[in-house]
């Protein structure tokens, strides 16, 4: 099962590799990952999506992260209220003749063109897990030359 | 001042006494202000000693330990001590030369990513870029190692770091926000464990190392009496319950005593005080203990259900849990019936060994040892049979009196860990328990005991052969020994090359005379003893078997 944690870590060069290093010793991958300062520059988030096998290894995670020094709190989203988003930029194939059907998906999702040169454009989403996924089927349509995605972002 | 003498006054603030270590390139400018600065300065013969002395000055004193080498080499070279003490939560600070920070990430001369390589082997690490920073990193990380569940901590400073000039400022506080170990346990959690205890009528105390770090012997000794539950405790618990007290088992696991372990199985309840149910411990974890009720008590909260199921999880300091704990005790359970079985077993199955042969007993070893010592003596060893067996046939009476590398099982950690124990412990007989495959791993550290007159003395269970892996591949692997036979050098003639005391011992009528004239003896002493060459440890749980389906050697 995928879960999402978020973490507040001390502003400091090394915890990100002092956090990767905890997950790759022990095996476990790490589906997505976004780092970025808060309010307070001392001060980093972290938010991971990870596949834990079951509970206790979700526990030993938890417990191992908590336990490093510059790790100031955990939180383990799976089991509690929370918005994520994910933002994603894609290249698609897209002429001015594809207008209407894009404005049509568009009006189902948060997005929009960023950029249209010649036959390619950019277009930039946000949305959860599942809209995402919804939405990148309906731009595959399109054909998605390109595709970058943020990782997942957790706030309570 | 100069970061280099900032180094120097901020360990004599944190009430370092002696410094293991050996200089190199990039840490001149510390080696300079080493010269003529007031703490004591032990070079030793490789890095690896350096750390492992540290460690051993550490587990003997309850103090950090603390060891300086230089970049690159030096600092790998360190790798293997401060994995040692990781594994076995020994508070430790090392400290490693960098290249100049101009040059870092450069591939310059004797360059490595320090603390790249150590992060997992350390509870903490720091890079100092700022001299500004020094001080006040190096308080942290003495109390960082110090506190919770203590560990090693590396320091890396760049040589400009070390030249550069600042004001001295020691922090009063040190405050991490990010870490504040718990050390009172919850009460409600107590009061559950309470009523749990006095509602057993098979309780047994698993005791750990955590009893040790934590000063909680006398604790331990009070709730076993009160609750009249035996106690048996880990390798890494040794000397954290007195050796000759009626209630004590012994160690359990692998090597543990049988009773140990069948009153570990038989029990309905299992108190396991800073202990954490290692693999050794427990063998087969599904058939482990079926039918107890586990209630653990350790400072480190990864340490709970991590391996076994637990009933009730309190963290916190094991004194402090304790000696709470104790205080919510109001109805005691009736163990008679459970002192008379497990006194049964005691009777049933004891510790043997035959002493038919001609050839020397490295239990007889064991067994005179005690009987000259009484447990007044800091017991190290290495890391094999002769660990195994000095686990069996010395008692250990009190914390800190035996010193072995546990968790990582590393050869070569004895010797250089009696040198720390010695200059931690004065006054006290350090002993170092080797086999001839051990004891080569780090011989060189004779030099560091004869220049400066650290008398230890040296064991050597002589059987010719990397005994413990023998003995797997006679049980296991059809008495196909794979380069287990290993030969040895003369040590008598090779303790003397470096003015220490030799002695050869053949007979079993010459080990006492052997052992009196080492204790008194002021030098390093390496004794020879050639013992039988193919005896084995036993009991023994084999891996994968539950802790009751026990070879008992002699049947």
């Amino acid at each position: 099962m995928r879960h999402t944690i978020s973490i507040l870590v001390e502003n400091k060069f090394g915890v990100l590799a002092r956090v990767a290093g905890l997950f790759s010793a022990r095996g476990y991958n790490i589906a997505s990952l976004a780092v970025s300062e808060t309010l307070d520059s001392s001060v980093s988030y972290m938010t991971i999506v990870v596949e834990a096998k079951d509970e206790k290894v979700l526990e030993q995670i938890t417990k191992q992260l908590n336990k490093l020094i510059d790790v100031i709190t955990v939180t383990d989203f799976t089991k509690k209220e929370h918005i994520d988003r994910e933002l994603v930029l894609a290249k698609i194939n897209y002429t001015s003749k594809d207008k209407l059907k894009l404005e049509a998906i568009f009006s189902k999702f948060v997005g929009k063109i960023v950029q249209h040169k010649a036959d390619t454009a950019i277009v930039e989403a946000v949305g959860d897990e599942q809209q995402i996924k919804v939405l990148l089927e309906e731009l595959n349509k399109f054909g998605i030359k390109e595709l970058v995605r943020t990782g997942k972002l957790a706030i309570e | 001042m100069v970061g280099a003498r900032i180094l120097l006054e901020s360990l004599k603030k944190s009430g370092v006494e002696v410094i293991f270590g050996y200089p190199g390139g990039q840490v001149l400018p510390i080696f300079d202000q080493l010269y003529d600065f007031d703490v004591k300065f032990i070079l030793t013969r490789h890095e690896q000693g350096a750390a492992h002395a540290a460690d051993g000055y550490a587990r003997a004193t309850g103090k950090v330990g603390v060891c300086l080498a230089t970049s690159g080499p030096g600092a790998t070279n360190l790798v293997t001590g401060i994995a040692t003490a990781y594994m076995d939560s020994i508070p430790m600070v090392a400290i490693t030369g960098q290249v100049g920070t101009h040059l870092i990430g450069n591939d310059a001369f004797q360059e490595a990513d320090v603390t790249g390589i150590t992060r997992p082997v350390t509870k903490h690490n720091f890079l100092v870029k700022d001299v500004k920073d020094l001080a006040r990193t190096i308080a942290e990380a003495f109390y960082i190692a110090s506190s919770g569940r203590p560990g090693p901590v590396l320091i890396d400073i760049p040589v400009d770091v070390q030249r550069a000039d600042t004001e001295f400022i020691w922090p009063q506080d040190i405050k991490i926000r990010s870490y504040q170990p718990v050390y009172s346990g919850h009460p409600g959690q107590i009061k559950k464990a309470a009523k749990l205890i006095s509602t057993s009528k098979k309780p047994i105390i698993y005791a750990g190392g955590g009893i040790i770090t934590s000063g909680a012997d006398l604790e331990l000794k009070k709730l076993a009496e009160k609750i009249q539950a035996p106690v048996t405790t880990t390798f890494m618990g040794l000397g954290g319950f007195c050796g000759t007290h009626k209630l004590f088992l012994g160690m359990l696991g692998m090597h543990g005593t049988a009773y140990a372990n069948h009153a570990v199985m038989e029990s309905d309840l299992i108190i396991a005080i800073g202990a954490r149910f290692d693999d050794r411990v427990t063998g087969r974890l599904d058939a482990f203990a079926p039918g107890a009720k586990v209630i653990h008590i350790d400072i480190d909260p990864s340490s709970i259900s991590k391996n076994v199921r637990v009933d009730i999880p309190i963290v916190g300091d094991a004194k402090n849990v304790i000696d709470e704990l104790i205080g919510q005790i109001d109805q005691l359970p009736d163990t008679a019936e459970w002192l008379k079985t497990v006194e049964s077993w005691k009777k049933k199955y004891p510790l043997i060994y035959k002493d038919d042969s001609a050839m020397i007993k490295p239990q007889y070893i064991l067994e005179q040892l005690w009987d000259l010592t009484k447990g007044d003596a800091i017991i190290c060893t290495e890391v094999g049979q002769s660990q195994m067996w000095a686990c069996q046939w010395y008692k250990y009476l009190t914390p800190r009196t035996f010193i072995s590398s546990g968790g990582l099982g590393t050869m070569g950690f004895g010797f250089p860990a009696a040198m720390g124990a010695k200059l931690g412990c004065p006054e006290k007989e350090v002993f170092n328990i080797a086999g001839d495959g051990s004891i080569q791993m780090n011989i060189q550290e004779l030099g560091t005991c004869v220049a400066n007159k650290i008398n230890v003395k040296v064991l050597i269970f002589n059987n010719g052969f990397l005994g413990m892996v023998r003995q797997w591949q006679e049980l296991f692997y059809k008495k196909r020994y794979s380069f287990t036979p290993i030969t040895s050098p003369d040590y008598v003639l090779l303790a003397q090359s470096y003015g220490a005391v030799g002695i050869k011992v053949t007979k079993k009528s010459e080990v006492i005379p052997a052992l009196k004239k080492a204790i008194e003896t002021n030098n390093t002493v390496f004794i020879d003893f050639r013992i039988e060459p193919e005896e084995n440890v036993y009991p023994m749980v084999p891996a994968g078997k539950a802790i009751n389906e026990m070879i008992e050697g002699l049947a």
